[in-house]
């Protein structure tokens, strides 16, 4: 039985993240999802749109709605991949339901366009939550073949995604663990992360390096810290500034930080038993090859660059006075 | 208006002799409303309706207003009085106390508020006036069909029952007994002494806690007068003010009192070491057979049935081996005790926030970072490092500290409030810091909150000292480092709003001053008792201003921090209040209850006990012989609830019977019903 | 009629910013804690933190808000949203203050705001973003020294990986996009 989405891919995804396109199409039939692209669908307006006018941001993807909205496969759940997309379609619908000012000015504007779209009638979700929630943990456990023995991931979610959450879907802003459960299920060893859901500077490369280079260091450094082996993202443009960006952060800080960055579902296709290439590897700028052939696998080179020495490892569990239990009772977000 | 005077549907003549005074309250009710107009309108209008004499005046609640009445009740044979004023939350008392110093029964004095619900909600001075004539009429229907009451006497039991051992229910506790009267001191934990036998140092004299608060908590345990119920809970309560039945379950210790010397060799000797999070805050342990710290009253130790091997598993018993009286019982079962009381005083105290929730600081995860409770074990001389501020290893010592301000408070993510002692607490955690291990310390703050005696002289002296103070609310506390003076150490990143930049200050250890929150079982707790606490679970007093002791419920009081955060002063305070109400009450023999209260007539009453689980006051029983219902009156507060619910309308409210509403009501509709032909002839 | 009803009485900056906001904004419930500030990403590179800019917003500085670069660094990460204890929709309001800085041109710094601008006039005309038309013009124009090592080394690499197409991709209805962003501007403009 395959459950059936509405899917919105966002400009990111058809070209600069197209690993991420071509993993979740390589895993969709393992995972028991259908996925239909809406229909001629336009940019979401990223964080520029609306930067010009929140009002025409919201006429922009207001279209999307509406397009997904005319198309009936049986599902009224419209899927996005890259968190500002979600965020976008989200955040849009969500204004709409609270201010039916707002709502008609938008029907007004898509009025113009014969376009016409219900406040509330898609529930705009992202794939991690439709993996967690709807797949479930189960699932994706049975469809590894390969499991990620031994590899230390780090789980990077950024923020659009766990931040703000207009529909409550994650429990904690601060420190989510949905991606871990994923990347857990598939074998692999998940690290702690304190960077996890810390701003990748999105669009910052292009306004000022100093300030861009200096938020992906951080999560870079933040994962080696923890002696990740490679780390995961569910966000197009994260992907790209801890990717791409990381060796122009090499460049201008004089480091030598390689820590591969990939779409969480290439790992989980290699997990599935796809073939790598299929799955986009050896497209990213800061190769994966090392990271995946330490667990035996064989994926394709990409001339990144020569990854620097390991470490030292960290100090042993302290003794002495007691830690409180993690995760608390009740209030806390902890193992899914 | 020139048509006939309509006449109300039922309502006869009648004989009663009433009299009307409209107030001008200066100029809040004569400001917007005509008073003279209402005056003369009850004077003419409902003359036909029994006002005998009508009269206005700036003040009635004055003596010379009131006087006013008695003289007319006097001289004119009032036999009904209505009072056109305030709200009767006000004045009802003033009035009814003329009257009955007049010899008019109090309870046929009728309350007309034209002030609350005329005067101060409507700008239009003509509908004003003509709303006033409305409420005055009804007021007058109504009073017609009131009847003199007479207030219940219900005998006061001089025992008394205090929840809560902490130094709120010490406090009043000894209060009461040194007056010579009972006490039931019930705690749940083995001692009693509450968070301050926790505490190191307190704020702002920076007395030992325990030096202050021991001799109390001998006291309590020595009294004759006291009888100490710790390991124990309140498990029902029934009856009312002056006479409620308690049921306490005393859980087993499996320790033979009688025969325990308090030796503690049981502890020494037990090989089940576990974490102590009540007492130790987490951050120490205890054995399975304990007492919960050294100066326990009373001395005896409990053993932790879930926590025990002989119990979980059938082996060890070494504590029994060991016992030298032989004091270590096995076979114990929990006992419960009824007991006898006339007022209760709840003092349950608070609990801490847990800051696992504000995961952007860490707690938990980070081991240096430590709560509020935990740092006060810490700098306590008996607690797990006897009083050394180290870090969680142990052992080393920092060289920088951070305390945070705000926790969990003044934030509508978590608590909306101010918990209001984390401030000086903070304050007195940076001079012990500063003391005992001459780091630098920051305080991190949104606002310093140093009011009461001596409190910001503390602030001056612990700014001498040389603690840093950074305004602003940290953001983050994490040991991801960005320079190298940061690697290994927790920064802490946060807004210096007054230099007006981000900084990150890194530091070896983060205190976390935690907000104040209600018990964990606050709400259950309040529900057995049947007084009412606020959303968040903070019990809510009778009066925020001028009754912070008592509850809507008579008999029932509170005091400490069981109805909101508060320093040691204002708990001890509270609690020496509580006791006072208390003995106040007991040396009354008997207290007057309102009559105003619900009645069935049992004639009536099908027994459908539709009504039994309606009551909030618990003030409904069902006689199962005869298949009635019964209104406790001492119990009803007079809600109007079952009076509502009963489809056969066999409960009816006395002072608020369905025949005064009704006539109320038509009263109410008469200057409507007058007017409006002249409206239809307008439109025609 | 009280002052604070009176319709002759000029707007404050603070009215104007809560107006133009979507939704209750609750700006003026800002106690001015600092929370935002520290958690800012890039708080330590703004000449004002949010904070900062919220104080010179009630204090009616309005050209001093409008030329700072704050508005302009922010990422939208959401962290000060979910973290103010006012619940102040801190994001939300640094949108609004784009908006408004656009209109008033005065921000010293116009590199963000011209990102901005390009990007919409791709969407606008071919209905989906360009990225290399993007970062071309938007590097020659504000980075040009950076821009031969930029394509020699980011630009290559992303087009030999296929992650990036050297010509726009347009959608089928740009006509009707057009027609519904004009109808949003008249009405943002009434």
């Amino acid at each position: 039985m395959m459950a059936k989405y509405l899917f919105y891919p966002g400009c990111s995804m058809e070209r600069t993240a197209r690993p991420y396109l071509d993993s979740v199409l390589a895993i969709r039939e393992a995972l028991g999802i259908e996925l239909e692209d809406v229909h001629d669908w336009n940019c979401c307006g990223a964080t520029e749109y609306p930067a010009i006018s929140v009002m025409g941001a919201h006429a922009l993807v207001g279209r999307n709605l509406a397009l997904a909205a005319q198309q009936s496969n049986g599902s009224r759940t419209l899927v996005a991949g890259c968190s500002a997309c979600y965020l976008n379609l989200a955040k849009t619908d969500h204004y709409m339901r609270q201010s039916p000012d707002l709502a008609a000015k938008v029907n007004n504007a898509l009025g113009a366009g014969g376009l016409a779209y219900q406040a509330g009638s898609l529930t705009v979700r992202h794939f991690l939550d439709i993996f967690i929630n709807e797949v479930g943990l189960e699932k994706i456990r049975s469809a590894v073949v390969k499991p990620l023995k031994g590899l230390r991931v780090a789980c990077y979610y950024g923020c659009q995604v766990p931040r703000p959450d207009y529909d409550q879907r994650f429990k904690n802003h601060e420190y989510p663990t949905q991606l871990e459960a994923i990347m857990k299920a598939c074998g692999a060893t998940v690290i702690d992360f304190p960077m996890k859901s810390h701003c990748c500077g999105g669009h910052m490369t292009q306004i000022s390096e100093r300030t861009a280079y200096g938020m992906i260091r951080r999560l870079v450094a933040g994962a080696e810290q923890y002696e990740a082996d490679i780390m995961v993202s569910l966000c197009p443009m994260c992907q790209l500034n801890l990717d791409a960006y990381q060796v122009e952060m090499n460049k201008f800080f004089k480091t030598h930080f390689h820590v591969p960055t990939v779409f969480f579902t290439q790992l989980m296709g290699i997990a599935f038993g796809k073939d790598p290439l299929a799955l986009g590897f050896g497209r990213e700028f800061v190769s994966a090859k090392d990271a995946l052939g330490k667990i035996g696998l064989d994926v394709p080179e990409s001339e990144g660059q020569v990854p620097a020495p390991k470490k030292a490892g960290r100090a042993s569990k302290q003794e002495g006075l007691p830690m409180p239990i993690m995760p608390a009772p009740k209030t806390f977000e902890g193992e899914v | 208006m020139t048509s006939a005077p309509i006449k109300l549907f039922d309502e006869p003549p009648t004989d009663e002799r009433i009299g009307v005074y409209v107030c001008h309250c200066g100029s809040n009710i004569a400001g917007t409303v005509d008073v003279a107009e209402v005056r003369d309108w009850a004077s003419q209008r409902l003359a036909a309706r029994g006002v005998v004499v009508s009269r206005d005046y700036k003040f009635m609640c004055s003596s010379l207003g009131q006087e006013l009445i008695e003289r007319d009740i006097k001289e004119k044979g009032l036999t009904r009085v209505v009072v056109a004023a305030c709200s009767p939350h006000l004045h009802e008392a003033t009035f009814r106390g003329a009257c009955k110093r007049a010899g008019l029964n109090p309870y046929l004095c009728e309350l007309a508020s034209i002030r609350e619900h005329v005067s101060w909600v409507h700008t239009d001075k003509s509908a004003a006036t003509d709303k006033a004539k409305a409420v005055v009429s009804g007021a007058v229907e109504r009073v017609v069909k009131s009847t003199a009451l007479e207030p219940l006497h219900v005998p006061i039991h001089p025992a008394t029952l205090v929840v809560g051992g902490g130094i709120a229910g010490i406090q009043a506790a000894l209060e009461i007994a040194d007056a010579g009267f009972k006490v039931y001191l019930v705690e749940r934990e083995p001692s009693i002494g509450g968070h301050m036998s926790q505490f190191d140092k307190t704020f702002p004299t920076l007395d030992c806690a325990a030096c202050i608060l021991t001799p109390r908590m001998v006291q309590a345990g020595a009294d004759p007068d006291i009888e100490l119920l710790t390991w124990s809970e309140v498990v029902d309560v029934k009856g009312y003010v002056g006479n409620f039945v308690v049921t306490i379950k005393k859980k087993a210790r499996y320790v033979v009192t009688e025969l325990c010397t308090g030796c503690g060799v049981c502890e020494q000797k037990c090989p089940k070491k576990l974490v102590d999070d009540v007492y130790e805050a987490g951050l120490g342990y205890r054995k399975a057979v304990y007492t919960p710290f050294p100066q326990a009253v009373p001395k005896y130790p409990v053993i932790d049935r879930p926590n025990c091997t002989y119990f979980q598993k059938g082996t060890c018993r070494v504590c029994e081996k060991f016992c030298p009286p032989n004091a270590i019982d096995f076979t114990q079962t929990d006992e419960y005790q009824t007991v006898e009381v006339g007022n209760i005083i709840l003092a349950t105290g608070y609990d801490l926030f847990d800051p696992r929730r504000v995961t952007q600081y860490g707690y938990g995860r980070l081991a240096n970072v430590f709560t509020s409770l935990e740092f006060e074990r810490l700098t306590n001389a008996a607690g797990p490092t006897n009083g050394s501020i180290v870090m969680r290893d142990g052992k080393t010592v920092p060289k920088t500290v951070g305390i945070i301000h705000c926790v969990g408070s003044r934030d509508r993510n978590y608590n909306n409030y101010c918990s209001a002692i984390c401030c000086m607490q903070s304050l007195k955690f940076a001079h012990l810091v500063k003391e005992r291990t001459g780091a630098q310390v920051y305080n991190f703050y949104i606002d310093m909150r140093t009011t009461a005696k001596a409190y910001d002289e503390f602030y001056q002296r612990v700014l001498e000292e040389g603690t840093l103070f950074v305004r602003g609310r940290v953001a983050e506390v994490t040991d991801a480092a960005r320079e190298e003076n940061e690697e290994g150490k927790l920064v802490i990143q946060v807004e210096d709003t007054l230099a007006g930049r981000q900084r990150r200050i890194p530091v070896d250890m983060v205190v976390l001053s935690a907000a104040l929150e209600p018990r964990r079982d606050a709400k259950d707790v309040a529900k057995l008792f049947g007084i009412s606490c606020s959303a968040d679970g903070w019990y809510t007093e009778k009066h925020p201003k001028l009754d912070p002791v008592a509850t809507m419920t008579e008999g029932i009081y509170v005091a400490g921090c069981v109805t909101g955060p508060k320093d040691i002063p204002n708990t001890v305070t509270q609690g020496a209040a509580a006791a006072a109400r208390v003995l106040g009450k007991i040396q009354q023999r008997e207290i007057e209850i309102e009559p105003v209260r619900a009645t069935v007539d049992q004639t009536k009453c099908s027994g459908c006990r539709i009504c039994n689980n309606m009551c909030p006051f618990n003030a409904i029983i069902f006689h199962e012989d005869r298949m009635v219902t019964e209104v406790i009156p001492a119990l009803c507060q007079g809600c109007g609830t079952c009076v509502a619910a009963c489809p056969a309308g066999a409960i009816s409210g006395s002072g608020f019977s369905n025949e005064q509403i009704m006539s109320q009501i038509e009263g109410l509709l008469l200057l409507n019903l007058e007017k409006q032909p002249a409206r239809e002839a307008v439109m025609a | 009629m009280n002052a604070a009803n009176d319709p002759s009485r000029p707007r404050s900056f603070l009215e104007e910013v809560v107006a133009a906001t979507l939704g209750k904004s609750r700006l003026e419930m800002c106690i001015q804690c600092g929370t935002c500030g520290g958690s800012c990403p890039s708080g330590m590179d703004m000449d004002h933190t949010p904070r900062g800019i919220f104080a010179l917003i009630r204090a009616d500085m309005r050209e001093e808000v409008l030329a700072s670069n704050t508005p302009w660094y922010c990422v939208s990460c959401y962290y000060c949203t979910v973290r103010c204890p006012q619940e102040v929709h801190i994001t939300d309001v640094m949108y609004t203050l784009k908006n408004i800085a656009i209109q008033a041109g005065l921000y010293e710094d116009n590199t963000a705001a011209d990102l901005a601008t390009t990007f919409v006039g791709q969407v606008e005309q071919y209905g989906r973003s360009f990225e290399f038309g993007l970062a071309t013009r938007h590097n020659l124009k504000h980075h040009p020294l950076n821009m031969p090592k930029m394509a020699a080394g980011l630009g290559l690499g992303m087009l030999s990986r296929g992650r990036m197409d050297l010509t726009p991709t347009r959608i089928q209805g740009v006509d009707q996009l057009k027609r519904i962003l004009a109808r949003a501007r008249e009405l943002e403009a009434a």
